[in-house]
């Protein structure tokens, strides 16, 4: 009676697997955002390099330090620490101290993933837990763009990435290439009434943070995520069609004082963000009614905050926010497993 | 009834304040005037000092006045022996050092509802001899004041560069603006509490693995 019949082979549900695991997908991001890091690369130089190590060597160092794996950096293993550095490095201005990037890095891993209990708990963003924190604490430092360049400067490095910790950077020669400063295309538009080109900004030859500049980059890494099912493409959809909606009712009712829905679609972060940073499978929703709800809110929020708001950006906010609401979303888009009509609670 | 404690229980009632039961750390009291006045150290220091000088003075007067105190009117009682004692540090601030006054601003008469002062009325002084609830004052008095220097020494070195007020880095520093802004205190403040948190979970950890060692 012990022998078990070998026709019959007992198995409980799922029977249907997609293959995918957290190391396949975090690496699928990762080559996903080669590109763009390639594009920072030709716009602002080696420094682009060493701001994005610095920040992925504080995210790693934290979770290596403080992970929750018994065996010592198991959890690194899983690839999510180093994308939220990669991603923390390429939402950093080029000319920022590299101490700051790594304490972004450490605060993001260390206050906005392993308080909450590691991958997977956590409420929000950790790349943009690190950068709202950087932003708080030097609010000068992260808004100091300096000019990007072309690929004859691509061997240039920004002195003032080698502030000693702790130290301000100190004051640049005047021949050095961080001593031009540019604003974002977003600031100019916002401070003083000037538009930046369509074709620029979807070039990248715009001053910003490192990886938001090209657009056309990262619409067409997002295509092929969205195609490959890294990510829900709804959420980006819906982030997109409700900023170009939006923008365009506020700009028909005065051209020269508002952005187009052109400038808002391609500049800033608002596809860095809206490809990479929203779709975190962790900390958006996951059900499609709660994608859509999730993105209309990022949208109306980053119009709000862009155009009413005090700071020319607010891409970074919107999403955080928008994280914060993530599990009510959940609860109001909670589909029914049988029948018609509204579910009952 | 008149018989002094031995000085053993003595030490034991003051110590406690300080480590095992210390009001920030462990029983997580007395939050508003850690967050909102800590970010420099000697405000820190100010709002200890006041904070002592209310909690000794009332539970002294409270464990004199016990047997006086009917039971139903009790906590207004206490409010009132608090609140005395508040104007007094209030005004004697003001006239001692105007400049710390008016940094601390309003948080001064809040003592007055400093959850951790009407506790230790509630809670020790109105059940213990005199000696031993000014023991016990002082000793919670103590581990405020601690905690509200470590949060505010932390504070002021991130957010400032310096500590007391010297320059600690030099010109350069880049301060953390962060640091001296509410957030800032929360944010360090649960730092703090995760360390505190760690530590004691590393002391039980080691006393099981002892025990266990000595059971095998």
């Amino acid at each position: 009676m012990t022998r078990r019949d070998p026709r019959l082979l007992l198995q409980s549900a799922p029977f249907l697997r997609r293959g995918i695991t957290t190391p396949r997908l975090m690496v699928d991001v990762l080559i996903a955002l080669v590109p763009v890091v390639l594009a920072a690369v030709y716009f602002f130089g080696l420094s682009a390099i060493l701001v994005i190590v610095a920040a992925t060597a504080g995210a790693a160092l934290t979770e290596w330090v403080f992970g929750p794996d018994r065996r010592r950096g198991g959890s690194l293993t899983d690839g999510s620490t180093i994308l939220t550095g990669v991603l923390l490095g390429l939402c950093l201005p080029p000319g920022i101290a590299l101490w700051m990037a790594f304490l972004g890095g450490a605060v993001g891993v260390g206050l906005g993933k392993l308080v909450f209990g590691g991958l997977g708990q956590n409420i929000f963003n950790p790349a943009l837990v690190g950068r709202a924190f950087l932003q708080a604490a030097f609010p000068t430092a992260i808004t100091t763009w300096t000019q990007q360049g072309a690929i004859t400067e691509l061997l240039t490095i920004r002195p003032s990435n080698f502030a000693l910790p702790f130290m301000q950077a100190p004051a640049p020669a005047a021949d050095a290439v961080d001593a031009i400063s540019a604003a974002t295309p977003l600031g100019l538009m916002k401070f003083q009434n000037i538009p930046t080109g369509v074709e620029q900004l979807l070039l990248g030859n715009t001053a910003g943070s490192l990886g938001e500049t090209c657009a056309i980059v990262i619409i067409i890494c997002g295509v092929i995520l969205a195609i490959r099912r890294t990510f829900d493409w709804r959420i980006p959809v819906s982030i997109l069609g409700t900023v170009a909606v939006f923008s365009t009712i506020v700009w028909l009712f005065d051209r020269t004082e508002y952005p187009s829905p052109w400038l808002m679609l391609c500049s800033g972060g608002l596809l860095f963000g809206a490809v990479y940073m929203a779709t975190d499978p962790v900390t958006s929703p996951i059900t499609p009614r709660g994608a859509w709800i999730f993105g209309l809110g990022i949208g109306l929020l980053v119009v709000l905050i862009r155009i009413w708001g005090g700071l020319p950006e607010g891409v970074m906010y919107a999403i955080l926010l928008m994280n914060a609401a993530t599990p009510l979303i959940e609860r109001i888009a909670q589909p029914r497993a049988f029948g018609r009509g509204r579910a009952v609670a | 009834m008149n018989t002094p404690p031995d000085p053993g229980r003595l030490y034991r009632e003051f110590a406690k304040g300080i480590w095992k039961e210390n009001p920030v750390f462990v029983q997580v009291l007395g939050m508003c005037p850690m967050l909102a006045v800590t970010n420099s150290a000697i405000n820190a220091v100010a709002m200890g000092a006041a904070t002592a000088f209310v909690l000794i003075g009332s539970s002294f007067l409270v464990s004199l006045l016990r047997s006086f105190i009917p039971k139903q009117v009790r906590i207004s009682t206490y409010i009132i022996i608090i609140a005395t004692f508040v104007t007094v540090a209030d005004f004697t601030l003001k006239a001692a050092v105007p400049s710390v006054h008016k940094e601390l601003g309003a948080f001064i008469a809040l003592i007055v509802v400093n959850c951790l002062i009407l506790g230790r009325q509630e809670a020790f002084a109105s059940r213990n001899s005199v000696r031993l609830a000014v023991a016990d004052a002082i000793g919670m008095a103590a581990g405020f004041a601690f905690a509200l220097l470590c949060l505010g020494a932390t504070r002021e070195i991130l957010g400032s560069g310096s500590l007391f007020g010297h320059l600690l880095f030099g010109e350069h520093f880049e301060p953390w603006v962060i640091m001296v802004l509410p957030p800032g205190g929360f944010i360090m403040l649960g730092v703090i509490l995760l360390f505190f948190g760690f530590l004691r979970e590393r002391k039980i950890r080691r006393r099981t693995r002892v025990s266990e060692e000595a059971a095998s």
